[in-house]
């Protein structure tokens, strides 16, 4: 039986008829095509699937798309301006070679997002825990770092 | 797809006791973080969840009158570790909590859920323990509270009845005012880890800083359900905190009272060790914040209702 939700997904007004069985990392990859959102380890381990809901970094793959009434969500794919520009935690991942497969960049972007949208500073060690959450099997995590603590380090 | 036949969110507490009653398959799901992972793993499936996610009642931390602290078991775990009336009161509390998974994961599950789903490995169970908090539970039957000290009946087993949904957890006064406290995990590696162990240790100091007036000693892992240490608490109580001896004493007394397992996460033996040093540790902790003035020294007031 579907139902009808609607929420906001990258400032934009979306209503979908959706099935109450449906995840929202399936709803935000099948029906909105918003493909940054990995589907990684389907469980809560690797992080590739973190978007924001109403600016909380959360694993979609655990979230139910019924959850999702009425809130925001921000994916990677909203985050550069209206002129096109990436956004500045983009540029510092790629100013800092923060990426190698890329597999896992989009979730980390996201929590990124939220650590900077925080307005406190952390240390190297903050951060380290902030990104638990994520598995890297490329980078060795040193590059995503030092991205990071270019726009939110001490 | 999650594999589910029927899925029904609840609008309030009362009206997930209804489909609870009205389903005798169904399960809870609040945070989600265990009841959609046992899902992905085929556990549980083509049944009902009665999902308790969008009761607004559920949610926060919230002081009573008369002082007790009431924790709406929908609350995460980051929201737990951050809140005022926690950091404030029972830190160690938000401490163990923020050992949970990793950051998304601490954003969605739920200590409800930690508390419910039975495990003994949950990181808020030692220290609930200690602060004999008191599962309230709402059923078809009416409201009921029961000491979490009482609660489980086995591993992944309470005596939470299938119409039932816990409504609150709370502490008392009498379980925080004047106490310090220190939760010790130990895992593989430092976050995503399920705990080897878990171990809580609390002290009340008399006002000189000089002797311990009580001590409570919870664990996670070192028996089938979590569990307190009631000899060795009372050992300890009156024993003065500069004797070295205490460490010596929690470390050996706590061994009689355990009952560990060998599983694939560790040996019986390794979580023996683990058990006296976690303790060792978690009492040094817990005294050195005490003389620290850590401790509250009020209950929780009415201004900061909310």
């Amino acid at each position: 039986m579907l139902k009808i939700i609607h929420m906001w997904v990258n400032g934009r007004e979306v209503e979908l008829a959706v099935d109450p069985r449906e995840s929202l990392l399936e709803t935000l990859r099948e029906k909105l095509n918003l493909t940054s959102v990995k589907k990684g380890c389907g469980v809560g381990e690797c992080g590739a699937c973190t978007v924001l809901i109403d600016g909380i970094a959360t694993d979609v793959c655990l979230y139910l798309t019924m959850w999702a009434d009425g809130k925001h969500i921000l994916t990677t794919e909203g985050l550069k301006s209206p002129t096109g520009e990436l956004n500045p935690i983009q540029q510092a991942f790629i100013d800092e070679a923060a990426v190698q497969c890329g597999f896992c960049t989009p979730g980390l972007i996201m929590t990124a997002v939220e650590i900077v949208g925080s307005g406190r500073k952390y240390t190297r060690e903050e951060l380290r825990k902030q990104i638990a959450g994520h598995l890297c099997r490329c980078t060795g995590y040193e590059n995503i770092l030092n991205a990071m603590e270019k726009l939110a380090g001490c | 797809m999650f594999d589910i036949e029927q899925y029904y969110e609840a609008k309030s507490v009362e009206d997930a006791v209804r489909l609870l009653s009205e389903h005798e398959d169904a399960e809870i799901i609040s945070g989600g973080t265990d009841v959609l992972v046992k899902l992905r793993e085929g556990k549980g499936a083509g049944g009902t969840l009665v999902s308790i996610h969008e009761i607004p009642s559920l949610h926060g931390v919230r002081c009573l009158p008369g002082g007790t602290l009431e924790i709406g078991p929908a609350t995460c775990f980051t929201d737990i570790t951050n809140h005022p009336l926690i950091r404030r009161y029972v830190p160690y509390l938000g401490e163990a909590v923020d050992t949970v998974g990793g950051p998304q994961v601490r954003n969605q599950g739920t200590i409800g859920g930690n508390v419910c789903n039975g495990a003994t490995s949950a990181d808020s169970a030692a220290t609930l323990q200690t602060l004999n908090a008191v599962v309230v539970l709402q059923g078809t039957g009416g409201v009921r509270r029961v000491p979490v000290t009482e609660f489980y009946t086995g591993p992944g087993r309470t005596v939470r009845r299938h119409d039932e949904v816990c409504r609150a957890i709370e502490i008392a006064p009498e379980d925080y005012v004047g106490f310090t406290g220190s939760y010790m995990k130990y895992g593989k590696r430092a976050a995503m880890e399920i705990a080897t162990l878990g171990c809580c240790v609390r002290v009340k100091l008399d006002e000189a800083g000089e002797t311990i007036l009580d001590a409570r000693i919870g664990y996670g892992v070192a028996a089938p359900t979590p569990i307190r240490c009631r000899n060795t608490e009372g050992a300890l109580a009156g024993r003065r905190v500069d004797d070295p001896g205490i460490y010596e004493l929690i470390g050996t007394g706590v061994l009689d009272e355990v009952n560990p397992r060998s599983s694939w996460r560790a040996s019986k033996e390794f979580r023996l060790q683990l058990i006296s040093e976690l303790a060792r540790r978690a009492l040094r902790e817990a005294v050195d914040r005490s003389l620290n003035h850590e401790a509250p020294k009020t209950a929780c007031s009415d201004e900061e209702r909310r």
